[in-house]
């Protein structure tokens, strides 16, 4: 019969214009995520390589280790990097514990009501003020009103001001992420809050508040702002292969600044040397984050779940 | 007479303005076994966790009416942590804490202060081997709890319930996890604790409290609807036609 050719049903997996759309549809949305990367990777590396190119030549050890000296256009870099470590250092010890141990709070012991609502938004918003304004702040209290003068303890402080917001906020993330019944077996056996943080919540959510520390490093190393008004200066020649040249009430040369010194302030500087400092400034922090992410990645080989 | 184990009398809850427990009272028996039937949404659990006052960790509850355990308000205690190892609770669903198997079993009696290494050791033992973990687990205490199946995962919850060694031991549907099988051995386990502790066996499997209850109480949107011996509900004249509709499933 005719009819029987008709009504013959399409094979059970075969193709229909149903499963040929949600192939297409899959290719194009895995492309579009794709470019996207493309759009973040490349513009990366051409800064990158342009920077190692530009700079390369001037970059040894010596370069390292010395000061600057003829007016900055000749010798090393020696006293900015230094600067930049104490900077960076000195304001995370400050930041990290604060920040870490608010979070804990935060997360940990508040209770859901106004005022604690009020805490939370203040603290998503300072991570969001300009650092220009965390400087003037730094200026204000530190330098002036503390009497701390410009110092690498008011400079510091003013970065730890700046940082510690965005540690609290991602800190709490993490934390957040510790499964709630977690916390629920531990109080059904008696155990009190903090023995459930310290045994439970804080080994569970560590390579997460590490991420976040890590995170301020880049920033912190890199913020010119907040340490121009409260620490930082154009020049300032310390002992070389001392990696204590630097006390707290001292002022600092640091990389940043530098950077920003030479290529606006300093005439006839060669033309190499800013592009060695940002170099300098990059390694810098990729060498601090590699680190952090390398103990992270041990920490998470030991994650329970 | 004795004193009731623990006594509930007019217990209110709400979550918000939302009143899920309206006002109920009764006892339980030093060493029985009491079995809790109800349909979800009925304040089973709530009623656990009012019980050993982590209710209190979760924001907005309001809590009204006493509960006294032996004798003493729970709302008037001063040491809460206290009160909880005296009431062992398993979870619905197996919680394994990110610890070695053995670290799990630990955590109570190290948290309360314990911390002579053979006497916890034998405690770990004694307390996986009442939760018919033991010899599965004997040769890896290190391994991650975590790492268990779902059912070893929910013994290893009945045994950490069970390592502070607690008064009274709150069950929360705690077979949902585990096979058959393994289910009638911690049943007969049961009967066994029944000689040192009162029990609370909320459940979902009706048969279940048949089997190990004296008396069941059944519970539907926040009330009692029935509570007496547990035949007198499985029987074919419960007090309330609604028990005799939910034993015998074909409520609604």
């Amino acid at each position: 019969m005719t009819m029987h050719a008709q009504i013959q049903p399409a094979p059970q997996f075969g193709e229909t214009p149903f499963t040929r759309k949600k192939r297409r549809n899959e290719k194009i949305a895995q492309g579009i995520f794709a470019v996207m990367v493309a759009c973040i990777v490349i513009p990366l590396f051409l800064i990158v390589g342009y920077l190692i190119k530009e700079g390369v030549s001037l970059i040894s050890w010596e370069f390292l280790t010395t000061n600057p000296t003829g007016g900055m256009r000749k010798g090393g870099i020696w006293s900015a990097l230094l600067g930049t470590f104490w900077l960076v250092g000195t304001s995370l010890c400050i930041s990290a514990p604060i920040g870490v141990l608010a979070a804990v709070y935060l997360n940990e012991y508040a209770k859901d009501n106004w005022f604690n609502r009020v805490v939370n938004l203040a603290v998503v918003n300072l991570a969001g003020v300009p650092s220009i304004v965390h400087a003037l702040f730094g200026l204000g209290a530190f330098v002036l009103f503390a009497g701390m003068g410009r110092s690498i303890i008011a400079a510091s402080l003013t970065l730890a001001i700046m940082t510690m917001p965005v540690i609290i906020a991602s800190t709490k993330e993490a934390l957040a992420a510790v499964p709630r019944q977690f916390r629920e077996a531990c109080w059904n056996v008696g155990a009190t809050k903090w023995q459930t943080i310290w045994r439970i919540v804080l080994p569970n959510s560590i390579s997460g508040i590490l991420t976040g520390v890590i995170l301020q490093v880049s920033r912190t190393a890199g913020e010119t702002a907040p340490i121009m008004f409260t620490g930082a200066v154009f020049y300032r020649k310390i002992e070389e292969g001392n990696l204590f040249a630097y006390g707290l009430g001292d002022q600092c040369m640091a990389l940043s600044m530098h950077l920003f010194t030479v290529t606006t302030q300093v005439t006839n500087a060669p033309h190499a040397l800013p592009f060695a400092i940002a170099t300098v400034l990059l390694a810098f922090v990729l060498l601090v984050n590699l680190t952090a992410i390398l103990f992270r990645s041990w920490l998470r080989s030991r994650k329970k779940w | 007479m004795v004193t009731p184990k623990v006594q509930v009398e007019n217990l209110r809850l709400s979550y918000g303005s939302k009143e899920v427990i309206h006002g109920i009272s009764f006892d339980i028996e030093p060493n029985e076994i009491l079995g809790i039937i109800g349909p979800a949404q009925s304040g089973k659990t709530s009623l656990l966790r009012c019980i050993n006052r982590t209710m209190e960790f979760t924001a907005g509850t309001k809590m009204s009416g006493t509960i006294r355990v032996d004798g003493e308000d729970t709302a008037k205690m001063r040491d809460v942590y206290g009160l909880r190892r005296r009431i062992g609770m398993v979870a619905p669903l197996p919680v394994g804490l990110p610890l070695s198997i053995y670290d799990n079993v630990a955590f109570a009696p190290r948290a309360a202060g314990m911390n002579n290494k053979s006497e916890l050791s034998a405690l770990v033992e004694k307390c996986l081997r009442q939760a018919a973990l033991w010899d599965e687990v004997k040769d890896r205490l290190d391994s991650l709890g975590t790492k268990l199946s779902g059912g070893q995962q929910q013994r290893l919850t009945i045994a950490r319930a069970l390592s502070h060694s607690p008064e009274i031991l709150c069950l929360d549907e705690f077979s949902i996890a585990i096979d058959p099988v393994t289910t009638m051995r911690i049943e007969d386990v049961l009967k066994e604790l029944k000689k040192d502790m009162t029990i609370i066996l909320v459940t979902n499997l009706v048969q279940q409290a048949r089997r190990l209850a004296a008396r069941t109480m059944f519970m539907w949107n926040g009330e009692i609807i029935e509570l007496g011996p547990t035949e007198q509900l499985f029987g074919d004249n419960p007090k309330d036609k609604r028990t005799h509709d939910y034993v015998n499933g074909i409520f609604g």
